[in-house]
């Protein structure tokens, strides 16, 4: 009789099943035969048996490792501590064998040979260890040949992340790998030391398909974009029209209305194109963004936790990403110095300008307002005015000889 | 064309300095140009176009001629070294000792040879689990293949769940796997999973969310409360200010007419586990999305407002996933995405088209967005 009757039952049907991963696991690893007999309890009891965090890391890092324990350490010794390590996936995920070998050998020997490709922020992560193994796992991960380094967690810059980008994408308008590279780069301090407020997510998609859903899952998304004209191959346009009905499925369904095909030509009304990507997805031979590329900067994204959840709203209408990126960098670390200095504990950036008002972001920032960041002007009339907006009148004059102080004054 | 020896040099020179501090730390991921194979590399940044070759292969042309195939096989995300291994093993039959995996958790083998795209599949499907291969989607001829639903940690390895992630995925999945294997739905779908409200997975702006939720307040352990809790930020973690200090006590009370069950309390306090194995259980949320093709992206919004815990296979969770994607894929247009069909029909047709009961649950009274949000762009969808 099995042991573990309930999960025999996940390993049934053609979708590649976690629980035969957990058990060829557990051919080599006591404790990926613990987990899975402990998933099990879980299942009986539909609750789960991990407790609260508690604190463990490595020397001269806050935080890539999460700690883990089991409420029944005397049941299931193998899995008393299970500790989670986040480890910075190479970008894009891309990888070569050679060094994902050398990875597993070394977790062979200091984990549960349990891992997760990959975690939702984008490290992969080594799932399940003892305390004392982490030092030694993080030692030896450093010395591969590239080393391999921990990833973010807790109120830290979290691994930055990118779409495949110009590495096997047409549509991308920007080097995703190298900006999200450069970056992670340039940021190790805070990425492994917790000290704001709470977590901080960069996410780098080549354009508005976006497909590592930065708009959603990052307060910072950078998103690949377009200023000038749609480039139109008339003759693909031609063998399309072979096998497509334009009109109904590309030129209909614009949400602009911007296009026209009259059977031999497609028109484009670019000042009208929103750039939604829809007729160049649909038409890959023969429509491609534009020459002047660059991306838009959406923040505030985030899951409901604590003020409802969030896609980013257009923070930097156009930014052109040219190495090494010093107007990105630039901005991070003003808006970092301002959320770290106004934010309170466990408030989202994107949290922090909804109390604040957006109006100040842009004033610390130094960032124009435009029509670009709005999906319309207030619907109020309520309005802050800084002292240095309002005449000088006698009225004025009065709240200054009462002692008033007005908004905006130093 | 990208200058390589350059990117290259600068990465072990960063490298290099590193390493001459006492400690090696902070050198972050390896430089990606290391792991690209040498078609990447050439081609980088010069891909003219994409086409599918069959479900879960795509081809990839350069301006150059240059041509790569992806072979993109479906995986758990949990995975034993093992099986990378035996991924490492065809990676390096047939892809010169390279792989990729990509956002949703699939693993991707990338040739340049078109006779080596079916022994690979072959290799696939002969490990133990099979791998197979599907997910993809054809804008052009308007074929859509359900891809990989991401997904939390649940009972695996999290201290917050109020449901199993992997378990669940798979049931899903199992059931859905026609719709993976073949190009036969209307438009883009996407499926996620977040095993409770903290939604490690970012799962509210996805076609179908499938997320865990409880439904009883804390039960307050005072004497956790007292040795690992913070009071005044136990207090602040609430939301809906349903928490009260007990100063004399050195603990805190929730008051119930207020809790709405999200959980952050115990994440902020170990003292306020908050897990019933009966009233535990499922809510589905519907038409999010992310892209901007054709309309602006979207929040998901509440359909299903529980669904009890039924392990190992889910049946009611299941089932009310497979009604939503079914109902939707046999009204929607071509690229007609949920969120896109729902604003054409209307939510009062979508709760007919489903036969989902429509209950009081499903209006919102969290009231703690601001009005305001409404009034910010969250999309790019602008003119210039």
């Amino acid at each position: 009789m099995s042991e573990t009757p309930m999960l025999d039952e996940l390993e049934k049907g053609p979708f590649p099943s976690f629980v035969t991963e957990i058990k060829k696991a557990g051919e080599t690893k006591e404790a990926a035969r613990d987990l899975l007999r402990l998933l099990e309890r879980s299942y009986k009891d539909k609750k789960t048996h991990w407790k609260h965090g508690g604190i463990v890391a490595v020397k001269g890092y806050g935080g890539g490792v999460i700690g883990r324990y089991c409420d029944l350490p005397d049941e299931f010794p193998a899995v008393a501590h299970f500790h989670t390590v986040r480890i910075n996936q190479p970008t894009s995920k891309f990888y070569t064998t050679k060094s994902l070998r050398a990875i597993c050998d070394i977790w062979e020997k200091r984990g549960s040979g349990i891992t997760n490709f990959h975690g939702s922020t984008g490290d992969f992560v080594l799932l399940g260890t003892f305390t004392e193994e982490l030092q030694p796992l993080r030692d030896d991960l450093a010395e591969l040949d590239p080393p391999f380094d921990i990833g973010g967690s807790g109120s830290d810059l979290r691994t930055p992340s990118a779409c495949i980008g110009p590495a096997r994408c047409e549509w991308a308008c920007y080097d995703t790998l190298d900006v999200c590279y450069e970056m992670t780069k340039e940021y190790q301090m805070p990425l492994h030391r917790p000290m704001w407020p709470y977590k901080f997510k960069i996410k780098c998609s080549g354009c508005p398909n976006d497909c590592v859903a930065a708009k959603a899952r990052s307060d910072f998304a950078i998103i690949g974009t377009w200023r000038d004209d749609i480039k139109i191959d008339q003759n693909e346009v031609k063998e399309y029209a072979k096998i497509m009905d334009i009109q109904a499925e590309v030129v209909d369904l614009c949400p602009t209305g911007c296009m026209s095909w009259d059977g031999s030509t497609l028109s484009i009304d670019n000042a009208n194109c929103v750039r939604c990507m829809h007729c160049i997805n649909k038409m890959p031979k023969a429509l491609a963004p534009g020459d002047d590329r660059g991306a838009t900067v959406l923040i505030g994204a985030k899951a409901p936790m604590l003020d409802g959840s969030t896609i980013g709203w257009v923070f930097l209408p156009f930014v052109k990403l040219e190495r090494p990126y010093d107007e990105l960098k630039e901005t991070l670390d003003n808006l970092w110095e301002w959320w770290d200095e106004e934010g309170k504990f466990r408030e989202r950036v994107g949290e922090l300008i909804w109390r604040k008002g957006v109006r100040e972001v842009l004033k610390v920032l130094d960032i124009e307002p435009s029509p670009y960041m709005v999906s319309s002007p207030r619907n109020n009339p309520f309005m802050f005015f800084d002292k240095s907006e309002l005449i000088h009148s006698d009225y004025i004059k009065e709240l200054e000889r009462r002692g008033i102080k007005l908004k905006g004054e130093e | 064309m990208v200058d390589w020896e350059e990117r290259q040099k600068e990465y072990w020179d960063f490298i290099a300095k590193r390493r001459e501090k006492d400690y090696f730390s902070d050198f972050g991921p390896p430089h990606y140009s290391l792991m690209l194979p040498p078609v990447v590399k050439d081609n980088y940044g010069k891909w003219k176009y994409h086409e599918v070759v069959k479900c879960g292969v795509l081809k990839h042309v350069s301006e150059s001629g240059d041509v790569v195939y992806s072979i993109r096989a479906v995986t758990p995300r949990l995975l034993s070294i093992q099986t990378i291994r035996d991924f490492c093993d065809i990676a390096d039959k047939y892809c010169d000792g390279y792989i990729r995996w990509t956002t949703r958790n699939n693993v991707e083998f990338l040739v340049t040879d078109e006779s080596k795209i079916d022994p690979l599949i072959n290799d696939l499907k002969a490990m133990k689990p099979a791998y197979p291969v599907g997910g993809t989607h054809d804008a052009v001829t308007g074929k859509y293949a359900l891809s990989n639903i991401v997904h939390t940690q649940g009972w695996v390895h999290c201290h917050t769940p109020a449901i199993d992630a992997s378990g669940i995925v798979k049931a899903v999945m199992d059931e859905l796997f026609e719709y993976f294997e073949e190009m036969k739905l209307p438009a883009l779908c996407r499926i996620s999973l977040a095993c409770c409200a903290n939604m490690c997975g970012a799962v509210h702006a996805s076609d179908i969310a499938i997320v865990g939720i409880h439904r009883a307040p804390p039960l307050i352990d005072d004497d956790g409360v007292r040795r690992m809790c913070e009071l005044p930020s136990t207090v602040a973690s609430c939301p809906n200010a349903a928490i009260k200090m007990k100063p004399k006590e050195k603990t805190v009370e929730v008051d119930s007419e207020k809790c709405m069950f999200c959980g952050n309390c115990y994440t902020m306090c170990p003292g306020m586990p908050m897990f019933d194995p009966e009233n535990d259980g499922t809510a589905i949320m519907v038409a999010g999305k992310i892209s901007a093709a054709r309309s602006d992206p979207a929040l998901s919004k509440v359909v299903v407002p529980w669904i009890p815990n039924e392990p190992p296979r889910w049946p009611k969770v299941v089932d009310a996933v497979k009604k939503i994607l079914e109902a939707w894929a046999s009204d929607a247009k071509k690229h007609e995405r949920i969120a896109e069909w729902v604003e054409r029909i209307g939510w009062e047709k979508f709760f007919e088209k489903t036969g989902l009961e429509f209950t009081q649950h499903l209006i919102n009274d969290y009231n703690r967005t601001p009005y305001i949000y409404a009034q910010l762009r969250a999309s790019t969808n602008f003119r210039w």
